[in-house]
């Protein structure tokens, strides 16, 4: 992709980090990129929160007696764990800080659509993140992050109504943030830049914003119905009243099931950008990638009653809900061969972003076929709610998702701050996550299938084995988790300077300066290329 | 801690090794996959590092690769699909015959009672070689009953409705019985065990009971003693519906939809009666949501249950496992 | 436009108004869509316990009028009218007559409002406002509290909806008076338009599915 533009060489004009100095110009700041570190800084605090909360839990299951917590406190550990992961880390981090900062870049635009709304998003999101992190303060929650009704209706005692209100208000920076990119995507397009030319990662935001904008309400009212539900008992989901608590868990995993979409899509738009750059390759089939994000979106809607096989919901609706689960698995599995593809005759290296990227393939291979696992009803009927699950949906999450968005964020990290981290600690640590993480979760499918239901402060002796083994995995995997906090922080100060394009990338987020100037384009570009143009680099470097 | 160390759990039931074989065909095509992607990346990684003198070879795409990649995946997962489907439908088809058990589920414990009356709690006695229906219910919130070495779960729900789970156990010994379903802070203490025994031997074990009452002769009693029987007398037959040779049919509802006479409809009617109405009759009964325990409903749901084997018309299949949804 | 002005009607970040007008417009429509979804879930629900308790649901309705919902559903109708011939008017350019017709809009909305705190006193008084206030006389159906759990959440989220409705009217309305719409650029009262229209529209399905039951289904008031 060439940009026709030539943007102007001087180094001596601010870029958007030194456009406005002070507390006041970031917090009332309505630039994509200062509002995507906001994003970043938040997101940051919420995965160590969460991530504290992992370490608690892992260091109970160490043996089988409940010896480090009482029964109350490990479950408000796992309920907070999943909470903050899910809603304020998983669902928000790559669109919300690469999303934001990248999106408008990529397609040629000086901002998202709404510069105002995506500063309210991030207002919105915080607020709901500290009203959550009261809760937590006040007591905590203890109904699990899924909230099944009438326990969390009914029968918990602890903050559920401030807990369910945090998610409430967070939802809405979700939906907001959808709808800014869903327009950004659609009219903010630089001249010459059609559909067909995007960067797959813009097609994967896209998709997932969709999602955003249908998904995100109904969870916001299930979970305001469950507020009600608790606060005046009028028999919405409580069957001693009258109530449905089916009906919660339908309309629950209607947006659960799709918000896992939320959670990987951006990870796979992602690795569409690292593995094209550093195969210094066109993607494989980029129109099937395209269109597979959108598939996915949509076939994402369908399937959602596979949570439910064991819950007393028809056998009819389980047929047809498992039927649709393995068809929405084939386009994910074409992702993975088309990027598998693209590596062939290419020009690859193995800087970190590319370790990350092929981590990702590996673990989210396996935790895609999984999948398979649970969406067949009669295994599912034995694996449920087991340790099984937890392995599976954390190789997607951590394994795919985390994966991508810190393979994407050692990516973008020099065209953000104009600095590289140090390379060889990077290495050490993909290495390091990779090792534990594999540690930590593999044990975990061998405890669901052995029998270990999920969510035990105690349990049988015969799972200690695995148990430690997993315990041993997350420690590993703490430090690889901790390690690029470290050095990514010290590269702001201490990095190496480096120019507009590290990595030689092609996209015009590599046209501009690094860091980006502060309306990111002195001209709108012309777009005359289709996307990931790495031929004429390789023609010229050989 | 390494003694009783395993990486596959016991089968136990006429189920588990149908279950077994899918998980195993399911490892095999992971492992296959797997392997396959990760030989493709480690030898493109090697074969394609970049070299000073070779450039990467644009390829914009494989119309028939996409196909086979796709197409083959598709057949696979939806040959999986019917393989699962069809074990589903047999573990999920009741048998119509056998030895039925309820179990309620409560915070945080498990209480069964015996097709012959006997109670326990958390423990759970059963014969080998005999089919083993069970009726679920919450007293509370949402439990789930789950025999790892059986490979049967099922969600137990408060309310109404039973859910329906049935086992045959095949091998003697004593097996872990989890609550699968997250349910408050003792959750993970929920536990209880089955106990497979020779048939001779859980027979010799039910005599050294206390003799439970009988339920059917318990039901008889409460029938009278709650005036059920005012209504529901076979004689008048005005107020109620004569309740004989109605267990396990079919009955038409007031609004026109049938329904099928099971122990769900018949703990419904006690507790909502309004709910779904026999037809041809008006909404009088009163609900009994309070006056009536869990073990009383069961006692009443065997006494209305052996009116219906008195009758010579054919008890019918129960293939929708009970469901209440 | 190679430098960032904020003067004018044009934000920095757009090309031109064409392009600036667009893209509101989409934002709003998918604003739409999400609420669409909001809703939703709530008629989801609502299809869900209707089916379950379809005695309780005609019996509930029948407690409520729909002579006052009929009146209410005129006047929200005029008001749609109302904004969209303000819509016209800051079309043609003239500003005092947007602004004239965006207050007349807020002026039924609340003459909607005073007719549902009418009714809302009303079911207060005879006891049917489950969780505060349950006392229902007679003999109720025992999932009365259902269908006025659902009716107070729904009509209670589109009254919201509304209140937002007058905090954006208040807005566009002032702006309107002094003069920052055009011809060329009235966006802003557009896509107001559109949202109360949406706000409208979700009337539009409640009246007849909360208010209609027993005169549709010849339950029999009693
Ligand atoms: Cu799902
Ligand atoms: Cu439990």
């Amino acid at each position: 992709m060439t940009a026709a533009s030539k943007q102007h060489a001087s180094t001596k004009e601010s870029n958007y980090l030194t456009a406005g100095y002070g507390v006041r110009s970031w917090l009332l700041t309505v630039d994509h990129k200062r509002i995507a570190l906001l994003y970043l800084i938040s997101l940051t605090t919420f995965f160590s929160v969460g991530g504290l909360f992992a370490v608690l839990i892992r260091l109970e299951l160490l043996t089988p007696q409940g010896d480090l917590f009482q029964s109350e406190t490990y479950n408000k550990l796992f309920t907070m764990h999943g909470i903050f992961m899910v809603f304020f880390f998983l669902v928000p981090s790559i669109p919300a800080v690469l999303g934001n900062f990248f999106l408008p870049l990529m397609i040629g635009a000086r901002d998202v659509a709404f510069p105002k709304l995506n500063l309210l998003s991030w207002y919105v999101y915080a607020a709901g993140g500290l009203v959550t992190l009261f809760a937590m303060f006040a007591g905590g929650v203890d109904t699990g992050w899924t909230f099944y009704a009438p326990y969390s209706s009914t029968y918990a005692n602890s903050h559920v109504i401030l807990a369910a209100l945090g998610i409430f208000i967070t939802g809405f920076s979700s939906i907001l943030t959808g709808v800014n990119f869903i327009a950004t995507t659609h009219r903010m397009r630089a001249p010459g830049l059609t559909w067909m030319r995007l960067p797959l990662f813009v097609w994967a935001n896209y998709a997932t914003s969709l999602i955003m904008v249908l998904g995100t309400p109904v969870i916001a009212v299930t979970i305001l119905l469950v507020a009600i539900e608790r606060l005046l008992h009028v028999g919405i989901f409580d069957p001693a009243l009258g109530g449905d608590p089916i009906l919660f868990q339908h309309l629950f995993w209607f947006y659960s099931h799709p918000a896992v979409y939320i959670m990987i899509l951006p990870g796979m738009g992602v690795m569409s950008e690292i593995v094209a750059c550093f195969t210094r390759k066109r993607i494989f089939g980029y129109k099937i990638v395209a269109m597979s994000s959108l598939a996915i979106a949509i076939l994402g809607f369908l399937v959602w009653g596979h949570h439910m096989f064991v819950s007393g919901q028809s056998m009819y609706a389980g047929f047809v809900f498992s039927l649709l689960s393995m068809l929405v698995a084939v386009p994910s599995a074409i992702k993975v061969f088309n990027w598998t593809a693209t590596m062939y005759r290419g020009s690859i290296t193995f800087a970190t972003p590319m370790l990350y990227a092929l981590g990702f393939i590996g673990l989210f291979t396996i935790g895609g076929l999984t999948g398979i696992f649970l969406a067949a009803m009669a295994l599912d009927i034995h694996v449920h709610d087991t340790y099984f699950v937890v392995a599976h949906f954390h190789y997607v999450m951590v394994g795919g998702m985390v994966m991508a968005y810190l393979g994407g964020l050692h990516f973008y990290w020099p065209k953000m701050f104009g600095r590289m981290y140090h390379e060889g600690l990077a290495k050490v640590a993909a290495v390091m996550i990779f090792i534990g993480f594999n540690l930590t979760f593999f044990p975990q499918f061998l405890l669901g299938y052995l029998g270990m239901p999920r969510r035990y402060h105690v349990y049988d002796e015969d799972f200690q084995v695995l148990n430690v083994l997993s315990t041993a995995g997350a420690s590993v995997l703490g430090l690889g988790f901790a390690l690029p906090i470290c050095y990514l922080i010290f590269s702001l100060k201490f990095g190496k300077k480096v120019g507009d394009n590290p990595w030689d990338a092609a996209g015009l987020e590599w046209t501009i300066s690094s860091p980006p100037y502060e309306h990111n384009f002195h001209e709108i570009p012309e777009v005359t290329e289709e996307a990931y143009d790495y031929g004429k680099r390789e023609a010229a470097r050989v | 801690m390494f003694e009783d160390f395993t990486l596959f759990p016991e089968a136990a039931s006429t189920v588990a090794g149908g279950i077994d074989r899918l998980y195993f065909f399911l490892i095999g095509m992971t492992t296959f996959a797997v392997a396959g992607i990760l030989s493709a990346l480690i030898l493109f990684s090697i074969r394609y590092r970049r070299r000073p003198d070779r450039a990467a070879q644009q390829i914009d795409g494989s119309v028939p690769l996409e196909i086979i990649w796709s197409a083959i995946p598709l057949a696979l997962w939806v040959f999986i699909f019917g393989w699962s489907a069809k074990l589903y439908l047999e573990i999920h088809t009741t048998p119509s015959e056998g030895m039925t058990y309820f179990v309620t589920g409560k915070q945080w414990m498990w209480k069964i009672q015996h097709p012959t009356g006997q109670r326990e709690i958390n423990t759970m006695h059963v014969p080998r070689g005999e089919v083993v229906i069970l009726k679920l219910v919450s007293e509370d919130v949402i439990h789930d009953f789950f025999v790892p070495a059986f490979r049967i779960k099922q969600d137990v729900l408060p309310g109404t409705q039973y859910t329906t789970i049935w086992f045959e156990a095949t091998k003697v010994g004593t097996y872990d019985l989890f609550c699968a379903e997250y349910c408050g802070t003792k959750h993970s203490e929920m536990i209880g065990s089955v106990v497979v025994m020779d048939p001779a031997d859980y027979q010799a074990w039910l005599d050294g009971q206390p003799a439970g009452q009988d339920p059917v002769d318990a039901g008889r009693v409460l029938f009278e003693n709650l005036r059920c029987v005012t209504c529901h007398d076979a004689g008048s037959g005005q107020r109620g519906p004569d309740l004989s040779g109605r267990f396990g049919r079919p009955t038409s509802l007031s609004d026109g939809r049938t329904v099928l006479f099971d122990e769900s409809y018949v703990r419904e009617s006690i507790l909502e009666p309004k709910r779904r109405l026999s037809a041809g009759y008006q909404p009088l009964m009163p609900t009994y949501t309070g006056q009536v325990t869990d073990t009383q409903i069961n006692q009443l749901i065997a006494y209305v249950k052996s009116l219906a084997n008195s009758d010579v018309a054919p008890k019918g299949g129960d293939a929708d496992g009970g469901n209440g949804q | 436009m190679s430098d960032a002005t904020h003067t004018g009607p044009l934000a920095h970040h757009f090309e031109t108004l064409e392009q600036q007008n667009e893209t509101s417009a989409i934002g709003m429509w998918a604003f739409l869509v999400q609420e669409v979804m909001f809703f939703g879930g709530m008629f989801a629900c609502y299809i869900v316990y209707r089916h379950m308790y379809p005695t309780a649901f005609l019996e509930g309705s029948a407690h409520l009028d729909p002579l006052l919902g009929g009146i209410n559903t005129a006047v929200l109708l005029g008001s749609s009218l109302t904004m969209a011939l303000a819509v016209r008017a800051a079309q043609l350019g003239k500003r005092g007559q947007t602004a004239l017709l965006i207050g007349a809009t807020v002026v039924l909305g609340l003459v909607f409002f005073g007719v549902k705190y009418f009714e809302y006193a009303e079911k207060w008084h005879h006891g049917l406002v489950p969780g505060l206030h349950w006392a229902p006389t007679g003999n109720p159906d025992p999932h009365l509290h259902i269908f006025f759990a659902l009716y107070f959440i729904m009509t209670g989220m589109h009254a919201l909806h509304m209140v937002i409705g007058f905090v954006l009217m208040a807005f566009v309305g002032v702006r309107a008076l002094r003069g920052r719409y055009s011809p060329e650029n009235y966006i802003g009262v557009e896509v107001l338009g559109l949202y109360w229209h949406f706000v409208d529209l979700v009337w539009i399905f409640l009246f007849p599915l909360l208010y209609l039951l027993s005169a549709h289904l010849g339950g029999g008031a009693h």
